[in-house]
């Protein structure tokens, strides 16, 4: 019983990391319409701005504030650079692009930090575990993960749903050249979605490094479980990011418990069998 | 009379290639002739995948699942279990199973379209990578299997050829491209390749006028799956062993961007793609240890300014010299 409740607990806070990841991806599919595979690169980006700034400043909560405007900054000038020239690109373009993108990134990352394991420090008021049931404990610091992240869900959902920009964004995702007609600048709506979906994918990474390692594979599995996470959900579904992030997340972490052989395809069949049942996504947009 | 004689220089730089080829194993560069293998082998692969995407207008992204399937075919009878290593039954297995589940994974992913398509193969591609990274009864491991050794080609007491020698696979493997590229050649002058065009330019309309369409997508995605298969079969041998990471999506990238290179829908863009690219690689590498970085770059331009593939620069130039001369 208690070890259902843990993988629970597991499963929420990877769910809810994961939609991070994905609901920046969905956006930028949904609104823009292209395929970013350097999306992966963003949430490695995170853990290892985490990784540098907290040895500089040793402070984690200035480390994701400053690491998060770094990289909404950085998301910006990549826009600007590289993937304003893509919307009138095909499929096969972005995917070409952005997977050049990545060779790039991961090439300067191990020039500027190497190619070592690293990991980072979790903040002492945050060290403890409380204890769950009789005999097990669960550490702290993952349920302020799972916190911190549903905040910023709700956040999300308020902007895109109760602000003025948020329209815009919404309008743009459903049709571009009516938000174009009705005199909204739409590339401004790009460029500030493009920059919001990078700096979710890094403080995704930053806040998941210190209770995980810093490694360079990490963009990668990152970025092929949020492509079925949007898959699933439903492109520039938000919400359908939301369920599917959730039910990825448990088919996974319980995979790997009654399953171990077959894990790693278990959110793959997840998927095969969403897509017989609804070949666009659960939220079709 | 323009024609003519473009066809004319056409079918002599194709005949040029074909005697250089055929007569490169001659200079005895051991080094060299494998890295020709490896380019031909590569065509193979580029080519089974320009079927979908240049012919059939379906960006698949798992083209490395097939690959990698083949070649696994062969490791677990040679290897794994032993049952046979002949030539003659391990290669037709390993293009039977490929085509098998290709057919099958065709079913599902067919009825997607656009990006959904992409990432859909993406993801079967993974499914496959895991097995073959988790299972054990699949010689699951991170580090694949070391093969026993080349397939045997006794047909009953006959002997045809060995392939163990470094210039009979070479022209084995010649042999095979060749072939695909006859096989491509008179497939996409037949009925079926015509619809397979006619689909990519507009499913819609030869849906109404009657064509089943997913039927030939199926049967495109299933032959394309079984040469990729082939593909992996041979680059397996190449190698003397076998690695999941034969079925990552970087390989199906790989896959990508030699057609892009060579220019897609064009029966030899495959094998220019595959030389450029495997070009690109050892020239890059052998200057800088981050070649990564720059085969990045490289990427990025092309795409951006060079979208046609380098056969495209052929055009641009004779459109120059036209605008300039008549």
């Amino acid at each position: 019983m208690d070890l259902i409740l843990i993988q629970t607990l597991n499963a929420v806070q990877y769910g809810l990391l994961l939609f991070l990841v994905a609901s920046g991806l969905t956006l930028i599919f949904g609104v823009m319409g292209v395929i970013n595979l350097a999306h992966g690169s963003f949430y490695m980006m995170g853990a290892y701005l985490a990784f540098t700034i907290t040895s500089m400043t040793g402070n984690l909560l200035i480390t994701i504030v400053l690491g998060t405007i770094i990289s909404a900054l950085i998301g910006a000038v990549l826009e600007w650079a590289f993937f304003s020239h893509l919307y009138h690109r095909n499929h096969l373009q972005q995917v070409l692009l952005t997977y050049g993108l990545i060779l790039i990134f991961e090439e300067l990352r191990s020039l500027l930090v190497g190619d070592e394991v690293y990991s980072v420090k979790i903040p002492s008021w945050l060290d403890f575990s409380v204890p769950l049931g009789s005999v097990m404990t669960y550490p702290v610091y993952r349920l302020f993960m799972s916190g911190i992240c549903l905040v910023v869900a709700v956040c999300l959902y308020f902007f895109i749903q109760r602000t003025l920009v948020g329209a815009h964004i919404r309008a743009g995702a459903s049709n571009r050249a009516m938000v174009q007609i009705l005199g909204i600048n739409i590339d401004r709506v790009f460029r500030l979605v493009f920059s919001l979906g990078v700096a979710l994918a890094a403080f995704a990474g930053m806040i998941n490094a210190p209770s995980a390692t810093v490694s360079p594979a990490m963009g990668t599995q990152v970025l092929i479980v949020s492509f079925v996470v949007v898959i699933v959900g439903g492109i520039g579904s938000v919400w359908g990011a939301l369920l599917a992030s959730l039910l990825v997340a448990f088919a996974d972490t319980f995979g790997k418990v009654y399953l171990p052989d077959y894990s790693g395809i278990a959110i793959y069949v997840v998927m095969a069998a969403i897509l017989i049942w609804r070949p666009e996504g659960i939220f079709k947009s | 009379m323009i024609a003519a004689i473009s066809l004319t220089a056409r079918n002599v730089t194709i005949a040029l290639f074909f005697i250089l080829l055929a007569a490169f194993p001659q200079l005895g560069q051991d080094f060299y002739t494998e890295m020709v293998i490896r380019v031909m082998i590569m065509s193979i692969f580029a080519i089974s995948l320009d079927l979908l995407l240049g012919y059939t207008g379906l960006v698949s992204f798992g083209h490395a699942g097939w690959f990698g399937m083949g070649a696994y075919v062969f490791a677990l009878l040679g290897t794994k279990y032993q049952l046979t290593s002949n030539l003659w039954l391990t290669l037709p297995a390993a293009m039977l199973v490929t085509a098998f589940f290709s057919f099958l994974v065709g079913l599902f992913v067919l009825r997607t379209r656009g990006m959904f398509f992409i990432m859909v193969t993406l993801a079967f591609a993974q499914i496959f990578y895991f097995l073959f990274h988790d299972l054990k009864s699949l010689g699951g491991s991170s580090d694949g299997m070391n093969l026993r050794g080349k397939p045997t080609t006794a047909i009953g007491d006959w002997i045809p050829f060995e392939l163990t020698s470094t210039n009979t696979f070479y022209y084995f493997v010649m042999l095979l491209m060749v072939g695909l590229l006859l096989f491509m050649s008179l497939l996409l002058r037949s009925p079926f390749g015509r619809a397979l065009q006619g689909i990519r330019e507009n499913e819609h309309r030869m849906e109404s006028i009657g064509f089943p369409v997913f039927r030939y997508k199926l049967a495109a995605f299933t032959i394309s799956g079984a040469f990729a298969g082939m593909a992996g079969y041979l680059f397996a041998i190449l190698n003397s062993s076998v690695n999941p990471e034969m079925l990552s999506w970087h390989q199906s990238a790989d896959g990508l961007l030699m057609l892009i290179l060579g220019g897609m829908g064009q029966l030899w863009g495959g094998v220019i793609g595959a030389f450029t690219f495997i070009l690109l690689q050892e020239v890059l590498s052998t200057f800088t240890k981050q070649w990564h970085l720059w085969m990045g770059v490289a990427i990025i331009l092309i795409v951006l300014f060079l979208p046609g593939g380098m056969i495209s620069i052929v055009e641009r130039i004779k459109n120059i010299w036209k605008r300039r001369f008549t």
